[in-house]
């Protein structure tokens, strides 16, 4: 039977992963793509340099916490700090669907200025289209980023015993973009986390923490990105549900849609993997930037090697984490 | 958040669960859970890992997608295809397969498929569709058919001609009957779906326990509410005795709802209704009473006789939906048979029992 491209595809969950593996990896397969990270390092004259692109078609375009604007400056950002890489350089390509009233593009484009000055970023190229009512919604950005690498990690530097950390709650872009999206007006409470990442990344590093990966839960959430990294280490993962920070008003909206807040999408957040030793250390030099008070440590890596997720449940029971399966929530970035 | 934190707790779940698994020690108990977001909750939960391996935890057909017949499917697919009518149905029902093809397969190819969130929402649809034939797949359990209800009485009131109703609502204390009186089951008791209490109560199992002398309990969602009603049942199990309590007694009334229970015997009569997997159950199923005549699909379009669906496709889905094996025992499950792409229906929905058990597999 003939196959169609599904919302599912765009995910980030399993679907996700079998196109980009069946389709474009084996199309324009290289040894920089092969490794299938969110950003490749590639060797120029001298230096290291990290390199990343991505697309975002956020509906809607202005939601609590941030915009579509901001939004493309800190996903490209947060991609190219995940490899450890200082983001220096970005481009962007706009696609504007005619009818787009002239104040939402300059509030859009002077949060992406404003979001890039901050991280001393420069946007030095970029693009536009235009398309005709109803071929696009709206806006759609493409942002592509250069970074420096500061320190070489790669999943397969994962060992048995390393902690796993996040810097703050997770579940907060989704939750905030569905909200806005359903017409939650005025949920202040229901704001997005997006924010450049690379500030906390730096502070680690320059700290000497024993960083061995990091990987910033997006599309797919935690769920998904820990299922990505067990897969690619080989080893299995125990998280703790208990220790897994949500605020109290995502909690309750995800309770009442019956959405599970580790599958739901995060633009501020970083999973890092680090050595057993360094746990303790890296926990408090993020709690003491003040976005981040809530970091935790929420699981470990077991020896065992199946590649599997496992949840300690706030109940007290335990069960699998599976990667999501179908589009909870789609154009969340 | 207080009425979730409170069922949730670590250390009351922990003691529960104790206790229940020391009650357990003479023999195993089978208890079955005829509720799709029981099955969903206790894994979600961890609750199987609590517990010892006496407790066998049975999920029944507690899914409304998942017991629709392949038969009531194929009629669907036969009104899609015609040009001039328009479908709507909930959101799962689009991708639970048949023959190979889905509601939402048809949709790819150019059928007017549109998925609701509310029966409500088809009068809409009805008003803004001139000229098309609206037909409504009405599925679900006591908690869905009253919206139904209220469609279908909207609809006459109204004189909303293009609307069309094709009722597959089922009920459930039929269908516990049928399931507690399997021989090969053999079961030791029920958790009793907190949803669908709501809505006929207590009272709404009343003859049905009575005559299965089962004990059973209404139970919530959370965790400390679903080891609490184990703990009932195989309290009462050891001793012979049937029980039918309340455990859910800050959302159901001994009474239910007497609004909705109202609405469905002015609108429904009970019939004789085709489960997938389970065949036929008496009285299981709410067709429209014959004010309603003029909105019911099966009077306005030709559709074929609903007969015993064939599950012809080696899909193991009857046995997993009387319970009898799990879906790890379906050479299909995790294989062929994903959520992306459910050979059978039970791997569609969220409440779908494989579908709950592949994501915590």
């Amino acid at each position: 039977m003939k196959e169609y491209i599904s919302l599912s595809h765009g995910s980030g969950g399993a679907l996700t992963q079998k196109l980009i593996r069946e389709i474009f990896a084996s199309a324009f397969d290289n040894v920089y793509l092969r490794k299938l990270d969110d950003a490749s390092v590639v060797e120029l004259r001298g230096g290291r340099y990290a390199m990343t692109t991505d697309s975002f078609v956020v509906d809607p375009i202005i939601f609590p916490g941030g915009d579509i604007g901001k939004l493309a400056v800190c996903g490209t950002v947060n991609d190219l700090a995940s490899c450890a890489a200082e983001p220096r350089y970005l481009s962007v390509s706009f696609v504007i669907e005619e009818g787009l009233p002239f104040d939402v593009l300059e509030s859009v484009v002077s949060s992406m200025a404003q979001e890039a000055g901050q991280q001393r970023v420069l946007i030095i190229t970029g693009d536009t289209k235009v398309v005709p009512r109803g071929k696009a919604d709206k806006l759609f950005i493409n942002t592509t980023g250069i970074g420096l690498v500061h320190k070489t990690l790669e999943a397969g530097m994962i060992r048995p015993g390393d902690k796993i950390l996040i810097n703050g709650p997770v579940a907060q872009h989704g939750v905030s973009v569905l909200a806005a999206r359903q017409g939650f007006e005025g949920r202040e409470s229901l704001k997005s986390d997006c924010k450049s990442l690379w500030p906390i990344v730096k502070l680690l590093l320059q700290e000497h923490v024993d960083v061995r990966f990091m990987r910033d839960p997006t599309r797919g959430g935690v769920s998904a990105v820990a299922n990505e990294m067990a897969q690619s280490s080989g080893f299995s993962l125990v998280l703790a549900e208990r220790d897994i920070p949500v605020t109290a008003s995502c909690k309750s909206f995800c309770e009442i849609l019956g959405l599970e807040p580790l599958d739901i999408a995060n633009e501020g957040k970083m999973l890092f993997f680090i050595g057993a030793k360094d746990a303790h250390r890296a926990l408090r030099i993020l709690r003491s930037v003040p976005s981040c008070r809530r970091a935790s440590v929420i699981g470990d890596v077991l020896s065992e090697r199946k590649g599997k997720v496992y949840l300690k449940t706030a109940a007290g029971g335990s069960r699998i984490l599976g990667m999501p399966v179908a589009e909870a929530l789609p154009r969340i970035c | 958040m207080k009425y979730v934190d409170d069922f949730r707790g670590a250390e009351a779940c922990l003691a529960m669960a104790r206790q229940i698994n020391a009650a357990a020690a003479d023999r195993s108990y089978r208890i079955m859970e005829v509720c799709g977001t029981h099955t969903a909750a206790i894994r979600r939960f961890g609750i199987p890992a609590m517990l010892s391996s006496r407790i066998r935890l049975i999920s029944g057909p507690g899914c409304p997608v998942c017991v629709t017949s392949d038969a009531y499917l194929r009629n669907a697919f036969r009104m899609a295809a015609d040009k001039n009518v328009t479908i709507a149905t909930y959101p799962d029902m689009l991708r639970v397969p048949a023959d190979g093809m889905s509601l939402q397969d048809l949709k790819a190819k150019g059928a007017d498929v549109r998925a609701v969130n509310s029966a409500l929402e088809v009068l809409e649809i009805a008003r803004e569709s001139e000229g098309r034939t609206v037909v409504f797949l009405a599925v679900g359990f006591e908690t869905t058919a009253p919206a139904t209800a209220i469609l279908a009485q909207r609809a006459r009131r109204e004189r909303i001609k293009n609307l069309k109703i094709y009722s597959a609502h089922k009920t459930i204390p039929p269908a516990l009957l049928s399931l507690g009186r399997d021989k090969e089951l053999c079961l030791d008791g029920f958790l009793l779906p907190g949803h669908v209490s709501v809505v006929i109560g207590v009272q709404g199992y009343r003859r049905a326990m009575r005559s299965l002398r089962l004990p059973a309990v209404v139970t919530g969602f959370e965790p400390l509410d679903i080891l609490s009603a184990i703990l009932t049942i195989v309290d009462a199990a050891r001793h012979r005795k049937a029980v039918l309590r309340n455990g859910y007694g800050r959302v159901v009334r001994e009474g239910g709802n007497p609004k909705a229970v109202s609405l469905l015997k002015e609108v429904f009569v009970s019939k004789d209704s085709l489960w997938r997997g389970l065949g036929v159950i008496p009285g299981s199923g709410l067709f429209l009473r014959k004010p309603y005549d003029s909105l019911d699909a099966r009077r306005t379009f030709s559709l074929r006789q609903e007969d015993e669906c064939r599950l012809d496709n080696g899909c193991r889905c009857a046995g997993v939906l009387t319970g009898k094996i799990e879906p790890s025992a379906c050479r299909y499950f995790g294989k062929q048979c994903i959520p992306q792409k459910p050979l059978g229906p039970c791997m569609v929905s969220r409440e779908g029992t494989c579908r709950a058990f592949f994501e915590t597999r």
